[in-house]
């Protein structure tokens, strides 16, 4: 038993050794982290009025509704009709973009897609670098290109606060760093904060759930726990019989 | 006897009236207290009734999972949003079963593992192994169903690659792919008639087979760490000397066993319901997209050893052969393993180094699936293969000459 | 030592066995209540249902005297009425053809528990479902219409089993249903009618 104990620990390291392979030659931008807090309500209520301000006019939640919105970041009915729902559509809506889905097609050549689920799909760290890696490129068709999603047909909508920045590739292609452009209204530090918040809406969007059931399992641990405790007295009390 | 129908009588007229027309006493009495259990089961005899436990978990989220999910193409991938966010613990009833999904093959390969270190299948246990092996089988193929249900990007290519696997028999193969698929790809009348198999096909097969494990092990009785059949030493009032009541100790045992199996079960719920992309994939949160593939397929963990073997072998036809043989191969277990003595513990050398390579094997296999098709992942994963193949294939020649130690005659028990 | 493995009855504590097994079951209920609990609350109306169900607005200044509009709250057919004065008039003389002319045995919200059954007289908001069992009773508001009877005050009939209601939904003697039509939580907000909320009623009632 012991012998075959020590075997499969032995082969838990192997996992390791690979996942130190692959991490080697990795550009800085990939380990930036989004670091986003989903107990930090404010920073919740910022994302959300930061995806209606430069996200929704393309990109659609189709799955979440304003006033759920509003009941789970804590913003009153009247707040969320006044800064959040656009002309013409009812607290009670899903959020949808007012952009034809035909129109999206013939500006960009694809539909921009719903991010009800994007950080559940792709992860909260790539939404966050996604956002940051963009840079001048004059040979893309909206004037920027990203490091994250190569040849993006988005426009690098938030330039007005990031600045424009441009990348620094050594002379095999590989990514260097980035130097400013144009600088935007936003320090560097205000922008990565701007992202998270944006981010950490996103993360709420993909799972409403995710702000309440761990304070539900913590309770529902410390029940069962209790049980197991009892259930174990009442075990050990029989099994004194057992010779 | 006539003792304890007047015990019955007496007790309350609602249990004496009951009792005369179902025999409810008399089922406990002779099922569960006078079921005598070797008194040396340990920690690897939990995973039998958690099995049990997770079987009835499943089909109680199950049944309120069909209230709100829509099979269809147009409908599953919402609808499965629509439980996740406007249901009331909705969200709660899902995770409890994808969850559980997982949990089903974990406490089934630790079973089935225990088995193996114990010889479970060997004489008499034969066809209780078997009809075990029917319930594997079965429940792989209710888990492969279940997991296209929410009809995600990852349920849609993991049914396309499974179900083309169908085309590598020769002759019937492509004729056979369309019918399972009812379309020239797969459909919407694919996620259906994979949701009818799921939730009710699939689940009445499973209960079946379920009793019959019940009732195949209550006629040959449990087999024990020690590998001693404990009928063969009874005491004067024909009980096993080395046995005692199911009902209480065994009974209260698993309720303990329960309890920490729950408190596992709603870490992960709670906590960590994806479980780091293993029990639900990222690209399974993107709808089924019949014009992108993945960038990285791979099925469910619990498939992958599988997996790995199908992908390791540069032949279409051959990898399918040996991936079907890699699971069916458990069939012959109770034939191919010729030792005289059943428990590891009183095995040799031999056999216990078999064993460590089977181990290692499977789990490697088990990471090789997950990772991608490339490079010294291949390597690895042909080399797992054999070893994992000539653990059987050998079985027949090692077991016999395997040193055996003497088996005593009563089981090992420290209180 | 015996050879059995099970000690003899005698030598057991009865009573810790006892307490313990009492503390398990008593501990395992409440963790069976605590689990079915999310599973009968999953029954309840979603929160997609919730919202389709928010409160219904009707802009009551577009309705001539006179007229009414059915919108739809909650499924169901809501009648929102604009009395004239002489239909206002009109409804304090009913009392002897009705069943339940003070709306003792009906529902409404207090606010409209008045003669007018209504905040404010020339508005009434009913559920047009008819409390006999359940069919749309239709608008016949012109009084001593022919086909009701000289003695008709104007109201509503209802085509399924003939039951009678007033302008102010007040069953009238003869009907099969017996109590008056119902009368939904609603308030005013400047011209517009909000159903499904008042002032009792936070939010979503």
């Amino acid at each position: 038993m012991r012998k075959l104990m020590i075997v499969a620990a032995a082969l838990a390291l192997v996992p390791a050794a690979f996942a130190s392979e692959e991490g080697g030659g990795a550009a800085a931008w990939q380990t930036w982290h989004a670091g986003n807090q989903l107990g930090d309500r404010a920073s919740l209520q910022r994302g959300a009025r930061n995806f209606m301000n430069y996200c929704s006019g393309c990109h659609s939640l189709k799955y979440v509704r304003y006033q759920r919105i509003g009941v789970d970041l804590g913003i009153s009915d009247e707040l969320v009709k006044e800064h959040l729902v656009p002309p013409g559509a009812k607290i009670t809506d899903y959020v949808v973009t007012a952009m034809p889905p035909a129109d999206a097609n013939s500006w960009f050549g694809i539909v921009p897609p719903d991010l009800s689920l994007i950080t559940r799909s792709k992860g909260t760290d790539y939404v966050f670098r996604f956002l940051k890696t963009f840079y001048a490129d004059p040979a893309a068709a909206t004037g920027t290109n990203n490091l994250v999603l190569a040849g993006t047909a988005m426009p690098h909508v938030l330039s007005d606060l990031q600045g424009v920045q441009r990348a620094v590739f050594d002379e095999h292609g590989a990514f260097q760093s980035f130097e400013s452009a144009v600088p935007g209204h936003l320090s560097a530090a205000e922008y990565d904060a701007f992202v998270r918040d944006t981010v950490n809406f996103l993360d709420y969007a993909g799972e409403p759930s995710k702000l309440s059931r761990a304070t539900t399992g913590v309770w529902v641990v410390l029940f069962l726990l209790l049980f197991t405790a009892i259930a174990w007295l009442l075990k050990q009390e029989y099994w004194k019989d057992v010779r | 006897m006539a003792n304890a129908a007047e015990g019955a009588a007496t007790k309350g007229g609602f249990r004496a009236w009951l009792n005369k027309r179902l025999p409810v006493d008399e089922f406990v009495q002779s099922q569960l207290v006078g079921y005598y259990a070797p008194k040396n089961f340990n920690i690897w005899y939990f995973f039998g009734s958690l099995a049990l436990l997770v079987f009835v978990i499943q089909i109680v989220t199950g049944i309120f999972l069909t209230m709100n999910y829509k099979p269809g193409e147009l409908t599953a991938f919402d609808s499965v949003e629509y439980i996740m966010r406007e249901v009331e613990w909705g969200w709660l009833i899902r995770y409890m079963h994808s969850t559980g999904a997982s949990l089903f093959f974990v406490v089934v390969y630790l079973h089935m593992y225990r088995a193996l270190l114990y010889g479970s299948y060997k004489a008499p246990r034969e066809l209780l192994w078997l009809i075990g092996m029917c319930l594997y089988l079965a429940l792989m193929a209710e888990a492969f169903f279940g997991y296209v249900l929410p009809w995600g990007n990852m349920s849609f290519w993991g049914a396309q690659v499974i179900v083309n696997l169908f085309g590598t028999i020769p002759g019937i193969g492509p004729g056979l792919v369309e019918w399972i698929r009812g379309d020239y790809g797969i459909a919407d009348s694919t996620l259906n008639r994979f949701f009818a198999l799921h939730v009710i096909a699939l689940p009445l097969a499973l209960a079946l087979f379920v009793v019959l494990h019940l009732v195949a092990l209550r006629q040959t009785g449990s087999n024990n760490p020690d590998g001693i059949e404990i009928k063969a030493k009874l005491g004067p009032d024909g009980k096993p000397l080395d046995g005692i009541p199911f009902h209480p100790y065994y009974t209260l045992k698993d309720v303990v066993g329960v309890g920490v199996f729950l408190m596992a079960f709603a870490i992960i719920v709670f906590f960590v319901p994806t479980f780091g992309g293993l029990f639900l994939e990222k690209p399974n949160f993107e709808p089924a997209n019949a014009l992108s593939t993945p960038e990285h397929i791979a099925p469910v963990w619990y498939f992958t050893p599988f997996y790995a073997i199908l992908r390791a072998v540069p032949d279409q036809r051959l990898g399918a052969l040996l991936m079907g043989l890699s699971v069916l191969v458990f069939l012959f277990l109770p034939w191919l393993d010729r030792s005289p003595v059943k428990s590891i513990r009183y095995r040799g050398w031999i056999w216990k180094l078999a064993v460590a390579v089977f181990t290692v094997s499977f789990l490697a296999l088990m990471y090789l699936g997950l990772m991608p098709a490339e490079g010294t992942y291949v390597m690895l994963a042909r080399i797992f293969t054999i070893a994992y193949f000539a653990f059987f294939v050998l079985m027949p020649f090692y077991t016999r000459v395997d040193p055996v130690k003497p088996v005593p005659e009563r089981v090992t028990y420290h209180a | 030592m015996s050879e059995t493995s099970i000690t003899a009855d005698d030598e057991v504590d009865h009573s810790r066995r006892r307490f313990l097994t009492a503390a398990t079951v008593a501990t395992g209920a409440v963790g069976t209540v605590f689990a079915i609990t999310p599973f009968v609350k999953s029954w309840n109306p979603s929160e997609r249902a919730r919202a389709l169900g928010a409160p219904t607005e009707v802009d009551v200044s577009k309705i001539e005297p006179g007229q009414m509009v059915i919108v739809t709250w909650r499924k169901q057919a809501i009648y929102v009425v604009h009395r004239t004065p002489e239909m206002v008039a009109a409804l304090t003389q009913n009392d002897s053809k009705l069943k339940d002319p003070s709306s003792a045995d009906s529902r409404q919200p207090d606010y409209a528990h008045n003669e007018m059954r209504s905040i404010k007289p020339e508005y009434l908001v009913l559920v047009g479902i008819c409390t006999h069992l359940g069919c749309l009773p239709k608008q016949h508001f012109e009084r001593g219409e022919a086909a009701l009877g000289a003695d008709w005050p104007g109201g509503f009939f209802c085509p399924c089993h003939g039951s009678k209601f007033d302008l102010a939904g007040r069953v009238m003697a003869g009907s099969p249903a017996s109590v008056n039509l119902v009368v939904p939580p609603y308030e005013f907000r400047g011209d517009t009618i909000v159903i499904g909320v008042d002032q009792q009623s936070e939010g979503v009632a």
